[in-house]
């Protein structure tokens, strides 16, 4: 990125080697995962392992009861996590500064949040959604626990991109006597609208990827839910469970895994998508 | 009276918003020492240390082995994955070209988004037989170090690529017109101004991988016991939750709280040492 000078010595070109090294073994692991899970993945999917359901505990059958229970807890996650974070971002970055105490509180107890484990989460989310407030294994409990796990990470990269903003369009805004209202939705919000896409981003894959906070909030339940007060599990649990817990389910699993990563680069490549058009769209 | 105005409203939703993270925090510490409570009550808490074994059904509680397991895995996944981590980083900001610079960041970007259950079913299926071949019976302190570097190695990317391209150029175009050497910029004015944000990511990571439960649970074995040596299975803190939970009851299950309570105070004593060390975690 940046054309530093490129006078060589030996310490220069060690740190060169190692770090070509590094950053070649990233990819070449990453072209193995890839290609080991779609070659032994593929042997197992056909056209309807995606809406038939699961038989003999996963080893025939498809997955569609998996795909409806991630997507619902994904679809309600986000409905509960991203106002609250788009707002409290807003908040951090708009109208406090690091010096006061509410903020820094604010700021501290996002820092353990996001360090909580997710299976730590589980059993908060097990004790308080699902026993205390009587939602039972469901997927709003799962959903529930997840959006706040996913929350300091929203919250820390929305305030990252609006704080990226310079100063100087507030002042402007200021200066043309825009309400905070106007030059909150009007100016900060367009312009932070990529960092926000890239929030969503990183919060789907984080909670696509959970599992252990998962099993004991959403639960473990194989057949469809009925809404989301009914109990289901997840790809990713089903993932977990064909590889542990039952014999001769690995190419299940395999195929599983495909289909778990080829949604992870839809989502992130359709994002790109759309966070370059609006990007586009504030400029003009 | 005058009426409330837009901006006013605003403000007053944005605070009530910005609150709910406080009070999750407040409700997952609640809930945890609630239902940690009963085990504490019921027995002197040495002997977590000190009883022969850990056999909750009959009453002995031994959660030493399992507190050393957590440990030793996370420190060896932080061993392998920090360096390589930032040296990718390095070659992706200075080295690499452009050509070079965008698929690497976008396959660190896609690897860190792929579920951890993924990498624990490639770890059952790859690196589990491949050290099997060497010393039996594969699951393994090893193994689990192997996968927990693999999840944890994209976002130390991440987090190191953000911390080193956040450098104010003047510093760097300073030092370039006072003749550095490239090396020399990197490793005396980019890296010390970089440190802080390094330091912090890595150590908030390492915070992240003593609470990764599922993969690590997938390829380690789960024998309560302190290893031997780095072939021999082990149990950590968050594997015997997600193992146990689904049956424990009364004390049984306040001891798996009670771990739960352990690992959240383990991420609080990270988060403190991240805030020491780093300004900017202040300011953040």
């Amino acid at each position: 990125m940046n054309a530093l000078p490129t006078n060589n010595n030996l310490a220069d070109t060690l740190l060169k080697i190692a770090s070509w090294a590094s950053g070649i073994f990233i990819v070449l692991f990453f072209g193995y995962l890839l290609f080991d899970i779609t070659v032994n993945g593929f042997s197992r999917i056909d056209f309807s392992f995606f809406y038939e359901s699961p038989v003999n505990a996963g080893r025939q059958g498809g997955i569609a009861p998996m795909l409806i229970s991630t997507l619902l807890i994904l679809i309600l996650c986000l409905c509960i996590s991203l106002p609250i974070g788009i707002a409290s971002a807003i908040y951090l970055a708009e109208y406090t500064n690091e010096k006061q105490w509410f903020s820094r509180f604010i700021r501290r107890c996002l820092n353990i949040i996001s360090g909580v484990p997710s299976i730590v989460m589980g059993l908060f989310g097990y004790a308080f959604f699902v026993i205390a407030l009587k939602l039972g294994f469901s997927l709003l409990s799962g959903a529930l626990t997840l959006a706040a796990m996913v929350l300091p990470l929203l919250i820390r990269s929305i305030e990252d991109s609006l704080r990226a903003i310079p100063q100087s369009y507030r002042l402007n805004a200021h200066a043309l006597g825009l309400s905070q209202w106007r030059m909150i939705f009007q100016i900060l919000l367009p312009m932070a609208s990529q960092g926000i896409l890239l929030a969503v981003i990183l919060s789907i894959g984080r909670a696509m990827a959970e599992t252990a906070a998962l099993l004991y909030t959403s639960g473990y339940v194989m057949r469809t839910p009925d809404s989301i007060m009914d109990s289901g599990r997840s790809l990713s649990v089903h993932i977990f469970d064909l590889s542990m817990n039952v014999p001769g389910g690995e190419p299940s699993a395999y195929a599983s895994a495909l289909t778990l990563i080829v949604l992870l680069l839809i989502i992130n490549t359709i994002t790109a998508y759309i966070s370059r058009i609006i990007k586009n769209r504030s400029i003009k | 009276m005058f009426p409330l105005n837009k901006d006013k409203i605003l403000l007053i939703v944005l605070r009530i918003m910005a609150g709910i993270s406080v009070l999750s925090l407040l409700f997952i510490l609640f809930y945890l020492v609630k239902e940690a409570l009963p085990i504490l009550q019921s027995i002197s808490s040495h002997r977590f240390f000190t009883d022969e074994s850990w056999h909750p059904t009959s009453g002995s509680y031994l959660l030493l082995p399992m507190i050393i397991g957590s440990i030793l895995i996370m420190l060896g996944a932080m061993i392998v994955s920090a360096p390589l981590g930032i040296l990718t980083a390095i070659l992706s900001q200075f080295y690499a070209p452009p050509w070079f610079t965008k698929p690497l960041n976008r396959t660190v970007e896609i690897l860190s988004g792929i579920p951890s259950v993924i990498y624990g079913f490639l770890g059952i299926v790859t690196i589990v037989p491949l050290l099997a071949e060497f010393q039996a019976p594969g699951t393994s302190v090893l193994a689990g170090v192997i996968v927990l570097s693999f999840i944890v190695l994209p976002n130390i990317v991440l987090i190191s690529n953000n911390a080193l391209s956040q450098i104010e150029q003047v510093h760097i175009h300073n030092a370039m017109s006072l003749g550095l050497s490239r090396y020399a910029i990197i490793r005396h004015v980019i890296l010390p101004q970089a440190k802080p944000g390094l330091f912090t990511g890595i150590v908030l990571q390492s915070g992240r991988a003593i609470g990764e439960t599922l993969a690590v649970l997938m390829v380690c074995g789960n024998v309560v016991q302190i290893p031997g040596s780095i072939f021999e299975p082990v149990r950590t803190l968050t594997s015997n939750i997600a193992l146990e939970m689904a049956y424990a009851m009364n004390d049984h299950r306040s001891a798996l709280f009670l771990s739960g309570l352990m690992l959240m105070v383990v991420v609080l004593v990270v988060i403190l040492i991240a805030e020491k060390f780093s300004p900017q975690a202040n300011i953040q």
